[in-house]
């Protein structure tokens, strides 16, 4: 449980306590608003469980020999899956949210049936996501549809809503509807058991998927001399391996996050320094979410690097350039936010210059300093651990954020919004400059660090 | 080629590994056994500094492992799956190591080609990431991977484990064409006695960090080995010592 686990705890909560009087504040019965959206909130939840909700499943094969019964390994495997961070941090919006409705007079029998209601309809998503192992078009395909519903009734053509929320609402008014959800939890429950229960075989269930490999020479990376050979082996790492290939999912997220600060949505964020802050991370994502990480990308294979006659530098520069190549992809990918004006665009082209010039050297500093051993064949975990925080990596992150905000607010305060821009792609320049003197503090880190960094990616490998 | 001086290892105040001096010279086929927990996985660890001493030193050519860098051009090992990308296929693994050490494609191929009998069929060629390859193979190919550039010094940790017995014996043939050669230094370790006399023509027995017998191969050795490992001679030197 790491720093993304509390976020979401603190979002959660904070959504759970404000979002009633939110709604009331803006006109709406705020339980029948909520009722509405609910729809996307489960097929969201089931997406993002996908990705990042860790299956026992797999890790059940030592207990297949031991004196058990197979009908109590797979209720240990299924009864593990309900505890999941992923259902319980639910409740730090339900449960405030319904004490608030109960004490503004609705009607309990209705509040206890809707939470708990939605509490079926959590565990039900739980108990999909186990069946959806390796769907990954599926589960794209489903958020697609749903994004591409939400877009028709944002624009009004067509409203998905009028059919599922006289569903949700149905919990809180008519008591008795908490059967249908109920009966389906349990049905899916029951399917869950029996389908694990038959196929508690090497073979069968617990087999490895096994893909087909093709070699490939990606030799058009030839022309990056010395550092293609990592160049080569860092994309087929990106490529081929489920963790990773979160990070990249992730960090396309990433990109949406401009939405909340350039579209107004939401009111805190319309100082303007907090532009500067979005710029930074819509362009960003990739440059966070991977380079935090270099070197325990490489930490299954860390003693053959370190025998090898390998130049930290040249493997240093790879990484580098990985994180400024999609630096400049996300900033072309960021060409709508001209939509909200040039002054908007103009902020992330100056964000990106920061990210390439500033932040790709602190995130690699920021990395050197975490030991946590990576498991790459499994997605989960990508919210990060508690072991890949420390207190010398938040300090290295603060400038990250908080360094091109205040030089922008000092330019934005003085001579104006450009002059604040300007600022910030200065620094962002003169970091460049910089470039071969950090890559020489992280060498060092690197060299005085390598036995205890060998020793803690051998803790999980 | 390589100097062991006065080396130690001490965890949490329990020694594992205490070697007064061994000099192992140019060319050498030097073989390392012991039962579990001897030390010799330690020793390689050591040798190729992937864990620091508590004591002592090693050498490996003109300086200090610990001090400076150039052994890891004239040095290749395989100690475990950790020296193996999981994610390459075996042949993008091959070329990668050929990368590091100066090889182009064309070298690589040479040299795979000259082991295709050692590989039987099961490795080029095969689709394949090295993760989902059997322990067996994944060992062929870390074996091989040593052998790219021209390397004067081979570590190889339990080469013979998990391998097929007529992979063994190929194996056997390799480490055995290696030794002719005066200018390869081969360090090999093994639980296997007949292996390690028949390709070795040093070997060094470990028994709890601490070296018991330095012996040149002759064809009593193995008996001397057995004998060794079956008790008898254990006891005597525990009454020696004592």
């Amino acid at each position: 449980m790491g720093l993304g686990a509390l976020y979401f705890i603190f979002v959660f909560a904070g959504m759970g306590i404000g979002l009633f009087f939110g709604l009331e504040k803006a006109g709406f019965e705020p339980l029948s608003k909520i009722n509405q959206f609910l729809i996307y909130f489960f097929v969201g939840d089931l997406v993002i469980r996908y990705f990042f909700q860790k299956m026992p499943i797999v890790n059940i094969k030592p207990l297949l020999l031991m004196p058990f019964k197979k009908s109590k390994i797979v209720n240990y495997a299924l009864g593990k899956t309900a505890v999941s961070f992923f259902n319980w941090m639910y409740a730090f919006f339900f449960i405030p949210f319904s004490i608030i409705l109960l004490v503004q007079g609705y009607n309990p029998l209705g509040v206890i049936t809707w939470h708990l209601g939605m509490l079926a309809m959590i565990y039900i998503n739980n108990f999909i996501n186990v069946f959806l192992n390796d769907k990954t078009v599926f589960v794209v395909l489903l958020g697609l549809v749903f994004a591409v519903f939400g877009g028709l009734q944002y624009y009004g053509y067509f409203d998905l809503t009028t059919f599922t929320q006289p569903y949700f609402q149905g919990l809180y008014e008519k008591p008795w509807m908490l059967i249908f959800p109920l009966i389906v939890l349990f049905g899916i429950i029951k399917y869950a058991f029996s389908y694990f229960n038959s196929r508690m075989y090497l073979d069968a269930g617990l087999a490895k998927k096994e893909n087909i490999a093709t070699n490939e020479n990606l030799d058009w990376l030839n022309r990056f001399g010395k550092i293609s050979v990592f160049l080569k082996n860092d994309i087929k790492l990106i490529k081929r391996n489920k963790r990773s290939k979160t990070t990249v999912f992730m960090s396309v997220l990433f990109l949406f996050y401009g939405l909340l600060f350039f579209g107004n949505a939401i009111e805190v964020y319309d100082g303007p320094f907090w532009r500067m802050f979005a710029a930074v991370f819509v362009t960003g994502g990739f440059l966070f979410s991977f380079g935090q990480f270099v070197p325990s990308w490489d930490s299954a294979y860390y003693p053959l690097m370190m025998t090898q006659n390998i130049k930290y530098k040249e493997y240093l520069q790879s990484k580098w350039w990985l994180v400024v190549i999609a630096t400049g992809i996300s900033t072309v990918i960021c060409l709508p936010y001209l939509y909200f004006g040039w002054e908007t665009y103009l902020a992330i082209l100056v964000g990106a210059v920061f990210n390439m010039g500033v932040n790709a050297h602190l995130v690699l500093l920021g990395g050197a300093f975490i030991k946590t051993p990576i498991d790459l064949t499994s997605g989960k975990k990508a919210f990060g651990d508690k072991s890949s925080f420390n207190i010398k990596t938040l300090l290295i992150s603060l400038p990250k954020m908080l360094g091109p905000m205040a030089l922008y607010a000092i330019g934005h305060f003085t001579l104006g919004p450009v002059f604040g821009y300007a600022l910030v792609a200065i620094a962002g320049l003169i970091g460049f400059a910089f470039r071969d003197k950090v890559f020489n503090q992280i060498i060092k880190i690197y060299k005085s660090e390598k036995y205890k960094t060998i020793a803690a990616y051998k803790q999980n490998n | 080629m390589i100097t062991i001086d006065n080396l130690s290892k001490t965890y949490n105040g329990v020694t594992v590994l205490n070697l007064e001096h061994i000099e192992i010279p140019k060319g050498q086929s030097f073989g390392l056994v012991g039962n579990n927990g001897a030390g010799k996985t330690t020793l390689f660890s050591c040798l190729l500094d992937l864990i620091q001493p508590t004591t002592g030193f090693i050498q490996n050519g003109e300086y200090k492992v610990h001090e400076n860098e150039s052994w890891k051009s004239h040095t290749a090992s395989f100690i475990d799956e950790s020296f193996l990308i999981g994610y390459l296929t075996p042949e993008e693994y091959f070329y990668f190591i050929g990368d590091l050490r100066g090889q182009n494609k064309a070298d690589v191929d040479a040299l795979l080609a000259s082991f295709e009998d050692f590989f039987n069929d099961e490795i080029i060629g095969k689709r394949k990431y090295l993760r989902d390859l059997s322990k067996g193979n994944q060992k062929k190919v870390g074996i091989v991977a040593t052998l790219i550039g021209n390397p004067e010094v081979i570590i190889l940790d339990e080469p013979f484990a998990n391998l097929d017995p007529t992979t063994q014996i190929r194996l056997k043939g390799i480490i055995k064409k290696m030794a002719t050669d005066r200018d390869v230094t081969v360090l090999v370790s093994s639980h296997d006695l007949q292996h390690v006399t028949e390709v070795c023509e040093r070997i060094v027995v470990l028994e709890k960090g601490n070296q018991i017998k330095d012996i040149m191969t002759s064809p009593e050795t193995l008996k001397d080995l057995e004998r060794y490992f079956s008790g008898a001679e254990a006891q005597a030197a525990l009454e020696v010592e004592e």
